[in-house]
């Protein structure tokens, strides 16, 4: 069973992400549990988890908030890989976040970056997973946290 | 402490920029307002940063930690070895303090957290160049 205060660290780092980068703050919405492997959107970026919890925590947004952020955050380049780049960046910072408050009883991998609406995700993926709707302006991306 | 930007100061530290991400190095170019300083390059990992500090000889650095091929904290020991007076601030998202203090162990002069608003990164930059 995951602890609030972890699923506090991964939340609080993504939600820090768009305040501080994207000058704007996002609002979460209603967190709810699924079976199986979460659909993911356009461009995900993921964090393995091993150690004291198994499994992965992932933020997956569609092309159309990421352009918003890129726009927000004075960037002029919308490229696939600047796209990449950026759930990269969020994926980073969750990563950061959660070596800064977990134990060193996790160990905690630096993020790869996967793109399209069918990915070959990590096998750890599928699990039972918490979903946190992640709303930005007009737009919602998902934080998937599916860790034993 | 704010920021003191030199509006119409002399170019005269070269800045290197470090980090994977093509956003962040970006956005450091973009934001930082030291008119002193004149950024001379930018690499992608520490290999690429070791090259490129070798031809452009840099008097202030940004480094990123989690880079491929070879990491910011080894690459802040090498860079400390060939030019010991070079001014180095960690902008990482690691921010656990063991991190930040392995990296000011290496030689590093300052540590930013990521994400970091323009503000923050110049105060970085300002008591790095006090």
């Amino acid at each position: 069973m995951l602890y609030e205060q972890e699923l506090k660290t991964f939340i609080d780092a993504t939600t820090n992400f768009f305040s501080v980068a994207a000058q704007e703050p996002a609002s979460i919405g209603s967190p709810y549990l699924m079976e199986g492997a979460p659909s993911v959107l356009e461009y995900t970026g993921i964090i393995s988890i091993s150690g004291k919890r198994e499994g992965v925590v992932y933020f997956t947004a569609p092309k159309a908030m990421l352009t918003v952020m890129l726009m927000k955050m004075q960037e002029n380049d919308f490229s696939h890989e600047t796209m990449r780049d950026l759930v990269g960046e969020v994926a980073n910072t969750i990563s950061g976040n959660a070596r800064r408050d977990f134990s060193r009883e996790f160990v905690i991998s630096v993020p790869s970056v996967l793109s399209g609406e069918k990915p070959d995700m990590p096998p750890h993926a599928g699990r039972r997973s918490f979903i946190i709707p992640i709303n930005w302006r007009s737009h919602s991306a998902k934080l998937v946290v599916s860790l034993s | 402490m704010s920021a003191n930007p030199k509006p119409n100061g002399k170019k005269s530290l070269k800045l290197m920029i470090v980090d994977d991400s093509n956003i962040m190095r970006r956005r450091i170019e973009r934001s930082q307002q030291f008119e002193e300083l004149q950024v001379v390059g930018t690499a992608g990992n520490g290999v690429e940063a070791l090259e490129l500090f070798k031809r452009t000889d840099p008097d202030v650095v940004t480094m990123d930690l989690t880079m491929p091929q070879m990491d910011g904290i080894e690459c802040i020991g090498r860079l400390v070895t060939l030019k010991p007076a070079v001014r180095i601030l960690v902008i990482s998202a690691l921010a656990d303090k063991a991190t930040a203090v392995e990296a000011m162990e290496k030689g590093a002069n300052g540590f930013l957290n990521k994400p970091f608003t323009d503000r923050q990164l110049n105060e970085a930059i300002a008591e790095l160049l006090c």
